[in-house]
């Protein structure tokens, strides 16, 4: 039998405190009933001899020192997995709100999951076509992999994700393939904005979402991405599938962190986020990899919003010091009209080189992009030097490169909601606009390459 | 009830307090709850213990026992380390992954070294030898590349009365030493604690450069053999891979790498690379001299803390035996972040940023475990360590209190620059931000090794590029053709130095390492280029011929030519430039 306490002594924001407790575990999943009767739950974050420090995930409101019963359930938080959660949609907690009856688990895996062992990692270089080229060509996904967008308010990120979500696919067919979302404090709008487009493309079938809006508890959040995560292991390495998981807010699980840390007074670290953020972040993005031996994978595209795009803020910092490369959406080519407006010179994929090449994508690939970055940098420093001194001060080759970086972006970089290129098709566009520069100034790319993918008519 | 154990009181993350542990000594190691998880005992008050528990805690609660081992927390030491990952607390990957699976599972005790496997020991002491601590014994080839010795443990002195060569296991007794009080019975495996440094006989200056191979960091800002250095930078500087590069390419005996608080996937990088990558001096592989310490971001925090200190005894015991070591440590901020998040749990009165008060002192002893010098022994045994952290400061600030410790105690700088990585500019060392305070040092190596001219041309180099960033200014604002065509040319060669010697491509079979004399000679070049185009200018010439000369396309190509062709082309290159010039 379960033992129940009355004994609450303190409420403080999403925390209480419950005294004369007894075989209280760290970590310990948590059952309140509320004077209402309704039930809420919280996790144990500090024992200290009959004293338990509990923070409830639904929030405090309405919560009294008397009358709230407590009753710790001995396991940590788990959630119920099962295949046929793919296609369902779920709260922040992992309970079902379509409407439609709770799943038959298969399995009760606890959210906290268990770090993968770098011995038994596989390394990830398998392409994934995502059918962008400024993602495909120059800064490439592979299985595997953490590659979170930094954001800023307004950008048009969450297109972006859902595009990546359903034009996603692998050059080898014949895999089972499934998206994970889990959202953290976003929006009405911007959750619907995913479900439609999942539903319009029929990835709906194959995806499995985990939805905490901005009115939802705000603790909560903190177990959301944790909860899609465990799932994400479940269907990738029990059950074969390569699982894309696509995590957003960030930023809004990080604000929610700091807020139960404020609660506990914890010292602060910068601009009061807890000190312990790198490490909390680590737990969830390296939950992303291959395992040898397994055929499933889990590739994690967490999306923050950076405050005031600024990308030495701490989330999106300490974000990209865990994750592998970043893609970083620009104001300045998003007010051209350009989408997606991807930052290419700062963005980065660290897996880029293990994932192409002659077997994987074509073997022109790696210095192609080499080259388009250095051509595009120059373009870009001309761009700077004209509006300095004027237009007249170029000469033929800088007008030539201003000329090519204004194409890179108006052709290579734009593409639409929809369109879906192949990595061939990227690859070609780059030779095609490579085209017009002189070739001397071609410096990364080798002759035979020139000879072999460089348009004819121009050579 | 439990007895001879104490019990938990309070649990807050990886810490927790707990009472009445018989025994308890600060620094002990213990073992907490049911499933034994390891912990380490950082604070005694009174009865009260707080302990860091090096796996997860989740799952303890008041009332669950708490016993101590008795000793510090400690590493083996034995034949069987090289070649081998382990995680924080010397628990080797390979077995944790066969115990429990892909996972990391709790509890799980598995011995850090093989215990069944046999190794071959071959005596070098003899019967009636007066042998005292660090004396060797014997030695085990513990992998084709190195000799493991045998050396007798700390505190033990005396007389061999009966020592044999054969096949062991590192636990069997190969040799008994009678001391003064008893008699001690010697195998091949020593334990050594590892907060507590091995002690060199005597520590000499640093009078070698550490060859790396990589041309930005051997010419410009060397390190010395027993040397220090840091590596700054905000993410994507392309940290990890210079450390990467200097595992791979220094010249060194045994590189021990300590991935603290990193990625996952990097750590799988090193192990799956490193077997396939040879040695360019033995052309064995090069994991026969490499040992790692794998905590990644996701692993728990207190072993986090405690994996440097892994690697440095792992590292001192084979300076020990006269080998030049390194420990390569990426990322040392991940460190001071457990030390922050161990600190914040204990109440401590925070320092700067959160930090605790003595993370200066923590810091400056880690690096002073480093050094050159006479080992413990009877005989002349000369061994280094030399040790490279990378720091990860927040937003790349580098005024922060991680960077500004490291660089009151390290003596190599070198300030990675994400301006640089953006252009694609690797290594993305910064050579105005970054220092070395070797140079001195290593002066007579150079000179005596590879040319007396090679200081010269180094202080040119830092000259012109210092240049540079002034005109750099100025071309900005009034544009390149306002300049001297002096100055010009300057613009001209600087793009040389830094495009053909100071970028160095981490793939390329060939420019991934260059030798000191080829970097030598690769210098001399561009800068001979140069000395004949300031004449060529003050002859009269005009800069867009000097332009225009083909040798320059061959200087570029110049860091591409093979180590065994590189001093006859170079040869033939300094006489087409001069030719060249002569009929401009």
């Amino acid at each position: 039998m379960q033992k129940e306490y009355r004994s609450v002594t303190e409420i403080s924001g999403p925390l209480i405190l419950v005294n004369q407790v007894e075989g209280v575990k760290y970590d310990e999943l948590v059952e309140i009933e509320m004077p209402s009767g309704k039930l809420r739950s919280g996790k144990v974050l500090e024992i200290s001899t009959d004293t338990a420090l509990i923070q409830v995930f639904e929030g405090t409101e309405g919560l009294d020192i008397g009358l709230t019963k407590i009753r710790f359930k001995g396991k940590s938080l788990e959630i119920p997995v099962a295949k046929e959660m793919m296609g369902r949609v779920f709260n922040g907690l992992g309970k079902p709100i379509d409407g439609a009856p709770d799943i038959l688990p298969e399995k009760s895996l606890d959210i906290n999951g268990e770090p993968i062992n770098p011995y038994a990692r596989d390394y990830p270089n398998d392409f994934i076509q995502t059918g962008i080229s400024s993602i495909d060509g120059l800064n490439t996904l592979s299985r595997g992999q953490k590659l979170p967008i930094f954001s800023g308010a307004g950008l048009p990120h969450s297109q972006l994700a859902a595009q990546i979500a359903h034009q996603a696919t692998v050059l080898k067919k014949g895999e089972s393939f499934a998206v994970v979302f889990a959202a953290m404090g976003i929006t009405f709008e911007e959750a619907e904005f995913f479900m439609e487009s999942f539903r319009e493309t029929g990835a709906i079938e194959n995806a499995v979402l985990f939805i905490n809006l901005a009115s939802d508890p705000a603790i909560e959040r903190i177990a959301t991405p944790r909860v899609a995560l465990t799932c994400a292991e479940f269907l990738a390495f029990e059950k074969d599938t390569h699982v894309l998981v696509i995590l957003t807010d960030m930023t809004n699980y990080c604000e929610s962190l700091r807020e139960v840390s404020a609660a506990r007074k914890e010292v602060p670290g910068r601009r009061g986020y807890p000190g312990y953020l790198y490490t909390d972040l680590a737990m969830l993005y390296e939950r992303a990899g291959r395992i040898k031996g397994k055929k499933g994978s889990i590739t994690t595209i967490p999306i923050l919003t950076m405050p005031e795009d600024d990308k030495t803020h701490p989330i999106p910092d300490l974000t990209g010091y865990i994750t592998e490369g970043q893609l970083i959406l620009s104001r300045e080519l998003h007010r051209k009209g350009i989408y997606p407006p991807m930052d290419v010179m700062p963005s980065l994929s660290r897996l880029k080189d293990k994932g192409i090449g002659a077997h994987k994508t074509r073997e022109d690939h790696s210095d192609l992009s080499n080259q388009l970055f250095a051509a595009y940098a120059r373009g870009r420093d001309v761009r700077e030097l004209m509006v300095v001194l004027g237009e007249g001060a170029l000469n033929d080759v800088d007008k030539q490169f201003l000329r090519f970086a204004d194409e890179f972006e108006d052709q290579y970089i734009r593409q639409g909601v929809s369109d879906n290129r192949t990595v061939f098709e990227t690859l070609d566009l780059g030779w095609k606009l490579l085209a017009q520069l002189p070739r001397e100034e071609l410096k990364r790319v080798k002759q035979s390459e020139i000879d072999k993918y460089m348009p004819k008519e121009s050579k | 009830m439990n007895k001879g154990k104490g019990k938990i009181t309070k649990v807050s993350g990886p810490l927790i307090i707990a009472e009445n542990i018989p025994g308890a000594r600060m620094a002990d190691v213990v073992r907490v709850g049911e499933q034994k998880l390891i912990g380490e005992i950082i604070e005694i008050r009174g009865k009260d213990a707080s302990i860091q528990v090096y796996e997860e805690t989740s799952g303890l609660g008041p009332e669950d026992p708490v016993e101590t081992t008795g000793l510090p927390l400690s590493v083996e030491l034995a034949p069987g380390l090289l070649g081998t990952i382990f995680d924080g607390i010397q628990r080797p990957l390979a077995a944790i992954e066969k115990e429990s699976g892909a996972f990391i599972g709790r509890g799980i005790e598995v011995p850090a070294l093989d215990r069944k496997k046999k190794w071959e020991f071959k005596a070098t002491a003899q019967k009636g030898n007066k042998v005292k601590t660090g004396d060797i014994l014997g030695t085990v080839q513990e992998t084709s590349l190195i000799v493991h010795k045998i050396m007798v443990p700390e505190e033990v002195e005396g007389e061999i009365t009966d020592i044999k060569s054969g096949n062991f296991t590192i636990e069997e007794t190969v040799a008994e030493i009678q001391g003064a009080q008893q008699l001690h019975k010697i195998n091949m495996i020593q334990k050594s604690p590892v907060r507590k440094r091995r002690p060199l006989k005597s520590k000499i200056a640093v009078s070698e450069p550490l060859i790396t191979g990589q041309r930005i960091i051997d010419t410009l800002f060397t390190i010395g053999i027993g040397g220090t250095a840091c590596i700054p930078g905000p993410f994507g500087s392309g940290k990890t891979v210079v450390q990467h590069q200097l595992a791979k390419w220094a010249n060194v005996d045994i590189v021990v790498f300590v991935g603290c608080g990193e990625r996952g996937n990097e750590m799988t990088d090193v192990l799956l690379e490193f077997p396939k990558l040879k040695d360019p001096k033995s052309g064995k592989p090069l994991m026969e001299r490499t040992i790692m310490i794998a905590n990644t971001s996701n692993m728990p925090i207190a072993a986090r803390e405690a994996s440097v200190y892994t690697g440095a005894t792992i590292a001192e015991y084979y300076r020990d035996m006269g080998y030049n070591v390194a420990l390569m440590a990426d990322s040392t901020s991940r460190w001071a972040e457990a030390l922050r998040e161990m600190s914040g749990r204990l109440e401590e009165m925070p320092g700067e940023e959160g930090y605790p008060a003595y993370l200066g002192t923590r810091l400056a002893e880690f690096y002073e475990r480093s050094g050159i010098g006479l080992c413990q022994a009877s005989e002349e045994r000369k061994g280094s360590l030399s040790i490279i952290g990378s720091v990860s400061p927040p937003g790349g600030d580098l005024s922060e209190p991680v960077v500004q410790n490291t660089l009151r105690v390290v003596k190599v700088f070198w300030g990675l620059d994400y301006k640089l990585a953006h252009k694609r500019h690797f290594p993305a060392i910064n050579w105005l931000l970054s220092y070395s305070l070797y140079l001195n040092n290593i002066k007579k190596y150079l000179k005596e090794k590879v040319s007396p001219e090679f200081e010269g041309l180094r202080i040119e180099t830092m000259q012109l590029l210092q240049r540079e960033s002034e005109l750099e200014e100025i071309v900005r604002l009034v544009g390149l053709e306002s300049l001297s065509e002096h100055d010009q040319l300057i613009m001209l060669t600087t793009k040389s130095i830094r495009e053909d010697f100071l970028y160095q491509s981490a793939f390329d079979p060939v420019d991934q390492y260059s030798t000191l004399s080829k970097q030598y000679l690769l210098l001399k070049t561009i800068l001979f280029f140069h000395s004949l185009a300031k004449k060529a200018l003050s002859e009269g010439k005009e800069l867009s011929s000097i332009e225009k000369i083909r040798s320059r396309q061959l200087i570029a190509k110049a860091r591409f030519i093979p180590e065994d062709e590189v001093e006859a082309r170079i040869k033939e290159l300094e006489e087409q430039i001069k030719s060249e010039f002569k009929s401009l």
